[in-house]
């Protein structure tokens, strides 16, 4: 199946973009599309364990991907 | 209660307006704005993004969050993006309530909730012409 991944900031910087597909297995969980991430050329220089918003909200680690899902890796806020 | 991410210049008139009511007996305001020097090097001024449907979310959760603690406060929150200059306004947030403290009280949560959760990043450029990302810890 296939995800939206959205990049913003400082992290769109690093990957030279702000989104790309991913195709996905069932089952695959927020921190499997990290892990998958980091070899993406740029995904090298990732956080330990970046924030991620799926379809919008805070997600966690162990969050499971469903087909079609828009995943955010979320780069330290700093609004105001 | 409205929460929007905003490309124009904040119109603090209209937002009071748009929370003001004969019940309410306060109403306080927050502007946020940018400031000329940032940990000792001169800022020419700020570019704002944000992941604009979560944070329009994320700030309406917060303003709902602030109208169950405080009783009957009515709150309105915008935040700009875009190349702002120093002075310019990034956020306002206006809170009207039959009293003051609690119209107070609210503001702060609304503004301190909204830094730490809100998806906006601020892409700070410099008078020597350097830039660097807010809280990322990495220069740019």
């Amino acid at each position: 199946m296939t995800v939206v991944v959205r990049l913003f900031a400082s992290y769109a910087e690093r990957f030279g973009r702000d989104r790309l597909d991913m195709s996905i297995r069932a089952g695959t969980t927020v921190a499997d599309v990290v892990a998958l991430l980091r070899l993406v050329p740029g995904g090298s220089s990732l956080p330990r364990i970046p924030l991620v918003a799926v379809n919008s909200s805070y997600a966690s680690d162990t969050t499971v991907i469903h087909h079609g899902d828009e995943i955010a890796l979320i780069p330290p806020v700093a609004g105001g | 209660m409205r929460a929007s991410i905003v490309e124009r210049p904040l119109d603090v008139t209209a937002l009071i307006a748009e929370v003001a009511a004969e019940s309410n007996g306060a109403t306080a305001v927050f502007i946020g704005t940018v400031r000329a020097s940032n940990q000792g090097r001169d800022v020419d001024g700020i570019e704002y993004t944000a992941y604009r449907e979560m944070a329009e979310k994320e700030m309406l959760s917060i303003l709902l969050e602030a109208s169950q603690r405080f009783e009957g406060v009515h709150a309105v929150l915008e935040h700009r993006v875009g190349r702002l200059s120093v002075g310019d306004a990034s956020i306002g947030v206006v809170v009207a309530a039959p009293h003051r403290i609690e119209a107070m009280d609210a503001v702060r949560q609304i503004v301190d909730e909204t830094k730490s959760r809100a998806p906006i990043w601020k892409l700070e450029h410099y008078s020597d012409g350097g830039r660097e990302w807010v809280g990322s810890g990495t220069s740019a």
